[in-house]
């Protein structure tokens, strides 16, 4: 696009206020996580009190296990299903309507509607609810990006790389394990990374499929409990952790698919 | 090592059909044992499915493909023993030059200590040593397309098949390649399959061609027989830079715009229209005489020679004359007279 | 280039199925449910109605839709509004710098929904930092409720969904051939008209993936009314919520659910019927230039 000097400065100030406006928010929080008081209306000193309350919490250290084992499982489901699909829509003779379509959904589907529907097919079924409910419904909509990453990566993908390894001698068997697979793994794991992050974070269909009681609770139904009692500290601090989780995360799954942004 | 008559691949009415266009229609070759043969034809003639075919990544329709006598048709690619050259280079990102070249002798199951010395041999033969342990994406284009062949030459295979193997490369790099793609065949003493859309290309390296249309043969056998005597118009045009002139057969004889021109007319219908070929550089030029007159409308210099553009009395474009360039006896607006040798003229009546 | 893997379908087959019955099946379910009656005891009985259909358009409900639609509405038109020059400062800046100031751009949609919008009620709430700004500033009246009403809550929306309405229109604005803005300088045109007869035009099928993606994902919002409404007001998925959670009248709740499908359905439809207008258009000018 068109560059010059006198386009420079407008664009600075709009790129200035707009990541004021994205982070601004972000770093209060983080800030207020730091503060001894906790309040957000005085600054009395930088201290780690909140953040050694949490390790004391019981209830948030069961919610955080619960996190990571559902975002484990979720994830690693998720990133073979994907994968797996990924592969076959690329290689598919004729594109499907039908198909993306499916696949595309669980991206834009209202999470409210998806999390009635799985509790009404669930409640049907007379399942017992808990951790493995939230994996699966959390499956759903992981396998989509993980799709969706593996995918961009296929639209680079040199496919005579394999067509030379049969060529060479090698079986389809050997030519996945030797070639395709190591070559699309940066981006089968950056699919991953963000699969793991929206696990962790989501919050509606793990409300709706956890089942009753506290037992298969997780972090963000954890949050969401404390904001309704208004601001506290810990929720500040936790807060902080679970976005820089995140965003570790993002920046690892971003630098794995580094070679097909450049692309 | 000169080509012997015997053919090691034989390719026997092969029919290749995706849903309702055929791009390989009927397609019959003998290809000799250490010959360089060339598939030449423009894009979309059913060359490359052709390639695909005999190396295991199509299924022919029908028809058979010989190796050696022994039909391989029904093999997967990974059994036949013959390989690929990829137009792309198809060089496997994550592996070094090195592992490049080893990963198909690990695939036939050969020692370590086996593969490591045929490896490093191989990347003497083709000078690069230096290079064994970068990675395909620091190496240029042309280091790329050594990398290539040799992965695919270390296999020694029966039949080396070469899909378009310089047409990423500049054209001087491409000029040299060329010539050493010649020795490297003389060298390993294997037959080459290259399919090409340059007739340049096709001409300087091959021993023997096929020119392919619309999935069919049109002409195949050496590159001097074909350019002296292209089988029918299009291979005529195809091939290097030839003068049309239409008219028609009367009386035996060819006439256009009025005029007679000396040529063999035998085997073509009389009164019927007819096309004459002559090459730019089978037409005589002299400032003065009985041959067909004309007037030079335009001039482009080639270095080695000079182009004159002529216009006469028998055909609405003007002809392309060749005269060497030290001679700078013509210029713009002149008149001259044409001469046309009869055993150059050819008669198409397709 | 002919590719193909060996059994492409046996491949795409375990996702299929995943998403067939865990998504498809339970979505169909709800269309079900939606024809039934309300078991006594909570529950359905299989009683075959349309009355929950006929509740949708209940004007109290009909209400709920309508300020759904304008709140989804004007945090759209306000995305909009801020992300298309944020996205063309973007594509101004020096290229190496372009995939990083996007990355940043967008890294805070992949990060915790709800703790984003919790930010908010740090920000605007009586004691929080707005107020308190404002208090230094001089200002000596009754704190400002901010938080708690539509602006709140349109602000969450704008705050939450501006990174993708961003990425949607960087990626229609990258891909402008800068020729054609120069030919149309070149044919006369200032920049305002270059900018409204081809920047605009050509760059519409971004504007509209993103502002369908923003509305469809606000008007069905749960999370940011139930946090920064709180409860004040209603909008569509917290009626939904009520209906399964604390009504226990599952069979209105899936009339809603599936009257927010079918808002969804109708958007990406007509979305993609603007991509493919436009699309031929780009291509053209693509052509042309």
């Amino acid at each position: 696009m068109e560059r010059d000097v006198k386009t420079r400065w407008p664009g600075r100030l709009i790129l200035l206020a707009l990541f004021s406006f994205l982070y601004l928010p972000i770093a209060v929080l983080v800030l207020l996580s730091f503060n001894d008081s906790g309040l957000p209306t005085s600054w009395s000193g930088f201290s780690t009190r909140w953040y050694r309350s949490l390790m004391g919490n019981q209830d948030i250290l069961h919610a955080a296990w619960n996190t990571l084992v559902v975002a484990l499982f979720a994830t690693l489901i998720a990133t073979v299903l994907g994968t797996l699909l990924a592969l076959g829509m690329e290689t598919r003779a004729r594109r499907s309507n039908g198909l993306e379509a499916l696949v595309f959904s669980p991206m834009v589907i209202p999470d409210i509607v998806l999390a009635v529907a799985l509790l009404t097919f669930l409640s049907r079924l007379n399942a017992t609810m808990g951790l493995h409910t939230i994996i699966l419904s959390h499956v759903i909509f992981d396998l989509a990006f993980v799709c969706s990453v593996v995918r961009a990566r296929l639209k680079t993908f040199d496919f005579s790389i394999v067509e030379a390894s049969r060529d060479l001698g090698a079986s389809p068997f050997q030519t996945f394990w030797r070639i395709t697979f190591p070559v699309l793994l940066p981006a089968i794991v950056a699919g991953a990374l963000l699969a793991f992050t929206l696990s962790v974070d989501e919050f509606i269909i793990a409300f709706f499929t956890a089942g009753a009681g506290r037992s298969s609770i997780t972090l963000p139904m954890q949050i969401y409990s404390m904001i309704r009692f208004g601001i506290t500290p810990e929720i500040n601090a936790l807060a902080t952790i679970v976005m820089a989780v995140s965003a570790g995360a993002l920046v690892l799954s971003q630098w794995l698919n580094r070679e097909n942004r450049s692309q | 090592m000169t080509p012997s008559p015997r053919p090691i691949l034989s390719i026997d009415g092969a029919v290749k059909r995706f849903g309702k266009t055929v791009a390989v229609d009927g397609i019959s070759l003998d290809i000799r044992e250490n010959e360089f043969f060339a598939l030449l034809g423009p894009s979309g003639c059913g060359k490359t499915t052709l390639l695909r075919m005999i190396a295991g990544f199509e299924t022919p329709s029908a028809g058979r493909i010989l190796l050696d006598g022994a039909d391989i048709s029904p093999l997967p690619p990974e059994k036949r023993p013959l390989n690929l050259m990829f137009q792309s280079y198809a060089l496997f990102p994550h592996m070094s030059v090195r592992q490049n070249l080893g990963y198909g002798l690990e695939m036939e199951g050969l020692p370590k200590a086996e593969i490591a010395r045929r490896v490093d041999a191989m990347l003497a033969t083709t000078d690069l040593s230096a290079l064994a342990d970068r990675k395909p994406d620091q190496l240029s284009g042309g280091q790329k397309q050594r990398v290539a062949l040799a992965r695919a030459l270390i296999k020694r295979p029966k039949v080396l098949l070469l899909d378009e193997p310089l047409g990423a490369l500049d054209k001087k790099l491409r000029e040299k390649m060329q010539l050493e793609l010649k020795r490297l065949q003389h060298e390993v003493g294997t037959t080459f399959i290259i399919v090409t859309h340059d007739q340049e290309e096709a001409l300087v390296m091959a021993d023997r061609l096929a020119i392919l249309k619309d999935g069919k043969v049109l002409q195949c056998g050496g590159p001097e027989e074909i350019y002296e005597r292209p089988a029918n118009r299009f291979v005529a045009n195809f091939i290097g830079v030839m003068n049309f002139i239409e008219g028609s057969i009367e009386g035996g004889v060819f006439r256009a715009g009025g005029q007679a021109i000396e040529a063999d007319t035998s085997g073509l219908a009389t009164g019927r229209p007819a096309t004459l070929a002559i090459r730019p550089e089978n037409i005589a030029v002299h400032s003065a005489g009985n041959g067909f007159a004309g007037e030079v409308v335009d001039i482009a210099y080639h270095g080695l020679d000079r182009q004159l553009y002529v216009r006469t009395g028998l055909c609405d474009t003007p002809l392309q004359v060749r005269v060497p360039a030290s001679n700078g006896a013509f210029a713009v607006g002149a008149t001259v007279s044409l001469g046309f040798a009869p055993a150059h003229c050819r008669l198409f009546q397709d | 280039m002919t590719h193909r893997a060996s059994h492409p379908n046996l491949l795409v087959l375990p996702a299929v199925a995943w998403l067939v019955v865990f998504m498809l099946i339970p979505c169909l379910m709800v269309l079900f449910y939606a024809f039934l009656t309300r078991g006594i005891y909570g529950g359905v009985d299989y009683i075959f109605t349309f009355e929950n259909l006929a509740r949708v358009f209940d004007p109290l409900y009909a209400k709920i839709f309508l300020t759904s639609a304008r709140i989804a509405g004007l945090a759209t038109l306000l995305a909009i509004l801020i992300a298309y020059p944020a996205a063309y400062a973007i594509c101004l800046a020096p290229k190496k710098w372009q995939p990083v100031l996007l990355f940043f751009a967008v890294l805070p949609f992949w990060s915790n929904y709800l703790i984003r919008t919790y930010a908010w009620i740090v920000l605007l709430n009586r004691e929080g930092l707005v107020n308190n700004l404002l208090k230094s500033l001089g200002y000596t009246g009754e704190p400002l409720s901010l938080l708690y009403s539509e602006g709140a809550v349109i602000t969450g929306l704008v705050y939450n969904y501006l990174p993708f309405v961003i990425l949607a229109i960087y990626s229609s604005l990258s891909r402008l051939n800068p020729e054609l803005l120069e030919a149309s300088r070149d044919l006369g045109a200032n920049a305002l008209t270059t900018f409204w007869r081809v920047t605009l035009r050509l760059t519409m099928p971004g504007i509209a993936a993103g502002g369908v993606f923003i509305f469809v994902l606000s008007i069905g919002n749960f999370v940011t009314p139930a946090v920064l409404g709180g409860g004040r007001f209603q909008m569509i998925g917290n009626v939904v919520y009520d209906q399964f959670l604390t009504a226990n009248d599952w069979p209105f709740g899936a009339a809603l659910g599936m009257a927010l499908i079918v808002i969804m359905i109708v958007l990406l439809l007509l979305q993609a019927r603007l991509t493919a207008h436009f699309a031929g258009e780009r291509r053209e000018a693509n052509d042309g230039a």
